[in-house]
């Protein structure tokens, strides 16, 4: 049972558990007890201190015994609660049930009402019908579960949609069984245990919305008393005894926060996002642990030296970015081209500091900006190259453009991070830059909201905004990846341009061989986390010396070249949880030999042209 | 806008009847005669029927129903006969009381809950973190009325800090100081459960925001990590934070009543129980109807709240 172990594992869960464990073994073993009758008044003995003799928990204004009249009002209070999450429970499942199965209008009715109810404060729904019924206990429970009913009503009906447009419901349907048949045998069982959890995590508020009533006297009746009309009658005598209140006041919270422990305990063990430590909040920067010595400074303006970056999630450790060397100089475009997961976006991440962390670690090697090195810098001298030297331009920029700034603002607030001028000054360097990318009507567009922009204009608009404090390099991770072919072409042709006129350094990570061999000088191909081939665009689209380039350039497409059978690649990138010693690519490679699945393979070759292979499918010099 | 706020107040309309129609539903259940629970059980036949006949009661329910709606539009709400004064008279005077304490107990829950869940997020498994959901959790299992109580016992009797109860100072008093003094401990504990549940919602929506691809950019372009949080993050998460504060406003509402009794606040809550203790029911009516009613519309007032932050929304 891995749900209880999850559920026992968090240690404030089995606390709550072990708490309301014992309270209900109290409540159950009271009658059989040796205690005093809780509603006997002995008045000679009012307001006996806890601890005296005969009366553990002391006496209240009646002279009764505390502990006796705290187990009974707790067995009291703990059935009315339940008894109320039951009715609750029965009445909106059987609601929600009717309204999610038959749907249209009947189901329009019905949430109709429940709305109406929902738009009660509970209290006052609880009241008007205590107001109608009577003050008691009765009354009370009626009402707590009155005012849930629409809470159950409208979960389970929501389910209920969701499973009345399932096959099985129509084959039954066309078995001939009937309605009632159908919502008994088929559909209950598939509701059921949603009913019992939400009757499990509700069952602490009724408990204390009885209680309440019954601390208002709306509720229990004297002499009978639950817990709420315990604190209730204790009250008056709240300065001169306090301890009568405290008695009955601790028990309800007891019961409620172990009620609630136990229910966080639940849905944290149901929530698989939990497990993954995918609700991790990522640092300002990535974590940093490097133990080998950092490679010595170099002359290129934007160098990467054997980065290695890891996703560490629980005990696994993923080595997305296994020593990866790069550098471009200005004015240079340098291609990263690889599969799905190959590491290049990760590589291109860690540059400055942006992996998500956790679970990202940096676990060695450099990056330098001009020999300085940007790993492990202070945050401060990170965020100041960021976006200001260094830019990024993003995949998909509906979901990097913040939804709830207007594009103008956003490429303000770039330029004001970095340069101290007025919102106005700021404002027209952001309508310069929209006319720059050739963004049409720039003036109203600064106005616009990312969702008011077409895709390609997007883009644009993420473009605009790495060039808004003239960086040095620009990043830019599949920018054309989710755009269709001419807006394509005029991003490439648009950034080529600037690459011209501004000296600017271009990374370009793509995974399309084409967009490589319109832009880039130099291409470096990766592979689970490595280089395994690097040279000039066009020696390396010419010659592809790896057997994984070669196939990766036998995947392009190319028009008016006739009919080409196009060869994917079989089976999939290795797991960099697990990569297989010698060359990553060898289960995939048709030409792999023995020797290529042992032992480290280095990238050799004379610069500009390297190769990671021990069988290469061109000899390069 | 202004058209967005007219169709979302027009679509109120059918709430407010729904509400009214529950009420005088819920009402109509009452067991055997309103004039002999008035009149008590030894009233004449003779009296009973004239009472129900001036109070209307013989007529069929949909009549009664219709002639109750029209008497509450034009402000008539019935006359309260255990005060001996009409019901809307009461009722305004003791909501202006209910609408101070539960206002400054919603403001401090949403600023102090949002608060803390922005400061627990940003510092996730930190000290601060652990601090904030421990105290939290406690706050979520205290009953309100309870912890009122045991406020009231440390503040007022023991260190003798603030009044043991009620709004102003029978001798003296009667500003605006005096007002502040009274109010402290009832807003704490009225607010203190809202406060928990919007502080957990806030850190997990901010933990999700965080995680957003817009976050990264926001980094990316050099954009101080609090400008990061506080601006960015909070104001996408403020998007599943709002429609809670809606929620949590009526929670606040409904504690007011409890609130109300141990602080001796004089309020509607504590009318209502002292109404229902007293068989009052047009005074419980009316105030039930009336009360609910202003939810509504507080709750329009979230909905063009969310609709001036989300430029998403349709307006």
């Amino acid at each position: 049972m891995p749900f209880i172990q999850l559920l026992f594992r968090n240690r404030l869960a089995a606390m709550g558990a072990v708490v309301l464990t014992v309270i209900l073994l109290l409540v159950l073993l009271t009658p059989l007890l040796p205690l005093p009758d809780p509603d006997v008044t002995a008045t000679a003995d009012r307001f006996q201190t806890p601890f005296s003799p005969g009366h553990l928990l002391g006496t209240d204004h009646l002279g009764r015994d505390q502990l006796s009249r705290l187990l009974h009002g707790t067995r009291l209070s703990l059935a009315v609660g339940i008894a109320a999450a039951a009715i609750a429970g029965f009445v909106g499942s059987a609601i929600g049930i009717i309204a999610g199965y038959f749907g249209g209008r009947v189901d329009n009715m019905i949430m109709r009402g429940v709305d109406m109810l929902m738009a009660f404060p509970y209290i006052l729904l609880a009241l008007a019908i205590v107001a109608a019924l009577g003050p008691g206990l009765m009354n009370a429970l009626i009402a707590v579960a009155a005012v849930n009913v629409p809470f159950f009503a409208r979960n389970i009906r929501g389910i209920t949609v969701g499973l009345a447009e399932r096959e099985f419901i129509d084959a039954a349907r066309l078995a001939g069984m009937g309605h009632t048949r159908i919502i008994l045998s088929e559909l209950l069982p598939n509701v059921l245990p949603v009913i019992i959890i939400a009757m499990s995590t509700t069952v602490g508020w009724m408990i204390l919305e009885t209680a309440g009533l019954s601390f208002l006297g709306l509720g229990s009746q004297p002499p009978q008393a639950d817990l709420g009309s315990m604190l209730g009658e204790a009250r008056s005598a709240l300065i001169s005894h306090p301890f009568t209140s405290v008695v009955p006041g601790v028990m309800i919270f007891l019961i409620v926060m172990s009620i609630n422990l136990l229910g966080d305990g639940v849905r944290d063990a149901l929530d698989p996002r939990l497990r993954s430590g995918a609700l991790s909040r990522p640092r300002a920067t990535t974590l940093v642990q490097r133990n080998d010595p950092v490679p010595a400074a170099t002359e290129d303006l934007l160098a990467i030296q054997d980065l290695q970056t890891q996703f560490h999630a629980g005990n696994r450790v993923y080595k997305a970015v296994g020593g990866v060397s790069l550098s471009v100089s200005p004015g240079e475009c340098l291609g990263l081209i690889g599969e799905s997961g190959s590491g290049k976006s990760v590589t291109a991440l860690s540059v400055m500091g942006l992996v998500a962390s956790p679970p990202g670690v940096i676990t060695g090697g450099a990056v330098r900006f001009r020999g300085d090195d940007l790993i492990g810098a202070p945050y401060e001298t990170l965020r100041r190259k960021r976006g200001d030297r260094v830019a990024y331009i993003f995949q998909d920029p509906l979901a990097t453009l913040h939804p709830l700034y207007t594009v103008g603002d956003q490429l303000i607030e770039a330029i004001q991070s970095h340069h101290a001028v007025s919102r106005s000054a700021a404002r027209d360097k952001a309508i310069r830059l929209f006319k720059a990318v050739r963004i049409p009507n720039a003036e109203s567009r600064v106005g616009n909201y990312p969702h008011e922009m077409s895709g390609g204009m997007r883009q644009r608009v993420g473009i605009a905004m790495a060039l808004a404090n003239d960086p040095d390099v620009i990043i830019a991770d599949e920018p054309t990846t989710a755009l269709d072919v001419t807006v394509q072409a005029q991003i490439l042709a648009l950034l080529d341009d600037l690459r011209r006129d501004r000296g600017l350094a271009i990374i370009f990570i793509t995974h399309d061989f084409g967009v490589v061999g319109q832009l880039c000088d130099r291409v470096a191909v990766m592979y689970a986390g490595r280089i395994v081939e690097q040279g000039p665009t066009q020696s390396v689209l010419e010659t592809p010396a790896h057997p994984y380039t070669k196939r990766l350039i036998a995947c392009v497409p190319e028009l008016g070249r006739g009919r080409r059978e196009l060869a994917a690649i079989p089976g999939l990138p290795p797991s960099v949880e697990a990569l297989p010693p010698g060359c990553a690519f060898a289960p995939r490679c048709t030409k792999a030999q023995d020797d290529c699945r042992s032992g480290q393979i280095a990238l050799t070759g004379s610069y500009p042209r390297a190769v990671r292979c021990l069988h290469p499918e061109e000899a390069i010099g | 806008m202004a058209s967005y706020i007219l169709k979302r107040l027009l679509s109120a309309i059918p709430v407010l009847l729904g509400i009214t129609v529950i009420v005088f539903l819920i009402m109509a259940m009452i067991p055997g005669d309103p004039a002999t629970a008035i009149l008590g059980a030894y009233a004449t036949p003779e009296n009973v029927e004239k009472l129900n006949r001036s109070l209307g009661l013989d007529a069929p329910l949909v009549q009664r129903y219709l002639i109750w709606l029209g008497n509450m539009l034009t402000g008539d709400f019935g006359r309260s006969y255990s005060l001996n004064r009409p019901v809307l008279d009461e009722i305004t005077e003791r909501f202006s009381a209910t609408l101070i304490l539960a206002g400054v107990s919603f403001v401090l829950c949403s600023v102090m809950g949002i608060l803390a869940g922005v400061v627990s997020a940003a510092r996730q498994y930190g000290l601060a973190d652990k601090a904030i959901t421990f105290t939290v959790l406690i706050g979520i299992s205290v009953p309100s009325f309870f912890l009122g109580m045991m406020m009231i016992l440390l503040f007022a009797v023991r260190l003798k800090w603030l009044p043991v109860s009620g709004m102003y100072a029978i001798y003296g008093g009667g500003d605006l100081w005096d007002l502040l003094k009274h109010l402290v401990m009832p807003a704490l504990a009225l607010s203190a459960v809202a406060t928990g549940v919007i502080a957990r919602l806030s850190r997990s929506a901010m933990l999700e925001v965080l995680r957003q691809d817009y976050i990264r950019t926001a980094r990316a372009k050099g954009v101080p990590e609090r400008r990061v949080i506080m601006g960015h993050a909070l104001r996408s998460a403020m998007v599943s934070i709002i429609p809670v504060l809606g929620i949590q406003a009526g929670f606040v509402l409904s504690g007011s009543v409890f609130i109300e009794i141990v602080f001796q606040w004089p309020g509607v809550g504590r009318m209502l129980v002292n109404a229902i203790l007293k068989r009052d029911l047009l005074l419980v009516q009316g105030g039930v109807v009336f009360v609910a009613a202003c939810y509504v519309l507080f709750n329009i007032m979230v909905d063009v709240a969310q609709s001036l932050l989300d430029p998403r929304i349709k307006t």
